[in-house]
């Protein structure tokens, strides 16, 4: 899967999942600062991200995660894309 | 509304009596059982027999493999789970000067362990659906302490600060997290008690008798329905009078 196709997944998941306005969503965005969401919708969107790309992201990477870019890049460094 | 919902421990006493009023409300129902398949199957049976819908799933909820592998029969069978009750429990009681490793291991894996372990399993769809309900049975112990229940009393009373701590995590999502402390209940357990230690026990109850397992459930079942949908993080004792 190219990176351009994941980023453009992975707004889609922000906006149905979690109910984010499309055009607040920027790769430098970070989800709890900018786009306030909570805590625990960080992990409803891992969970999202698993179940969508079939992929699985261990806590460690998880928590590294604070942005769209750097999310985007955990799947894609996972997809190999 | 009819919605899924797993009873853990369900074959039998208070755990059976929550099914079947579930699936008198028109819920379709999982019946956990461990070891006793026989009477689980008689509930689902009980439950067929009055029009409702129920299925009998196995496995020892104190196991991480076990549950997640019953939560996705239950899901294939019936949907998504909803509706959690957290009933499943043991004792191994014993003065705390007597009492093994393994009678402490065993109570706080059956009866807190599973609590962790089904709750996490259920969260997962009841976040994304932005509802549900999860119930754990406690006990009048966890509250108040039990001489010779130390390890039964420690899961119960864990469970109540597990309880509150989830319902601050999900509440946002329209999720509530309660538990129903039981004092004496007529089931099995109580009925092995000796007449005269159950005359004793008598006196201390403000209502002059042991509560009836109906009398449980129309508390779980309060708390599962959408009415209930603003209360949170509580423990309702349900002893007639025995902690007060």
């Amino acid at each position: 899967m190219e990176r351009a196709e994941i980023e453009s997944k992975l707004v889609d998941l922000l906006v149905d999942e979690l109910g984010l306005e499309r055009d607040d969503i920027t790769m430098e965005a970070r989800f709890e600062e900018d786009l306030e969401v909570d805590s625990l919708g960080v992990v409803e969107l891992l969970m999202a991200l698993e179940d969508n790309f079939d992929v699985k992201i261990p806590d460690d990477e998880a928590e590294g995660i604070t942005t769209v870019g750097q999310a985007v890049d955990v799947v894609s460094a996972k997809l190999g894309a | 509304m009819s919605r899924v919902a797993l009873v853990t421990g369900a074959s039998r006493g208070i755990g059976r009596s929550i099914a079947v009023l579930l699936a008198a409300r028109g819920h379709h129902v999982a019946v956990n059982y461990r070891t006793n398949a026989g009477a689980a199957t008689e509930v689902v049976e009980a439950i067929e027999g009055t029009g409702g819908e129920a299925l009998a799933v196995q496995a020892d909820v104190s196991d991480a493999d076990q549950v997640t592998a019953m939560f996705a029969a239950v899901e294939e069978h019936l949907g998504a789970v909803e509706v959690l009750i957290n009933n499943a429990g043991v004792t191994r009681d014993g003065l705390l000067l007597r009492m093994q490793p393994e009678a402490w291991d065993e109570v706080l894996a059956t009866d807190l362990r599973s609590a962790y372990l089904c709750s996490r399993a259920a969260l997962r769809a009841m976040v994304k659906a932005r509802w549900g309900r999860i119930v754990s049975i406690g006990s009048v112990s966890g509250v108040a302490g039990n001489a010779g229940q130390a390890n039964y009393a420690a899961a119960k009373a864990g469970l109540i600060g597990f309880s509150k701590s989830l319902a601050k995590e999900v509440g946002s999502r329209g999720i509530t997290v309660n538990v129903v402390a039981p004092g004496f209940i007529e089931t099995d357990l109580t009925a092995s008690l000796a007449a005269t230690s159950a005359e004793r026990l008598l006196e201390n109850i403000s209502l002059g008798r042991f509560g009836r397992p109906e009398e449980i459930a129309s508390v779980v079942g309060y708390l599962a329905s959408d009415e209930a949908g603003y209360i949170t993080g509580q423990t309702i004792v349900v002893d007639g009078g025995l902690a007060l």
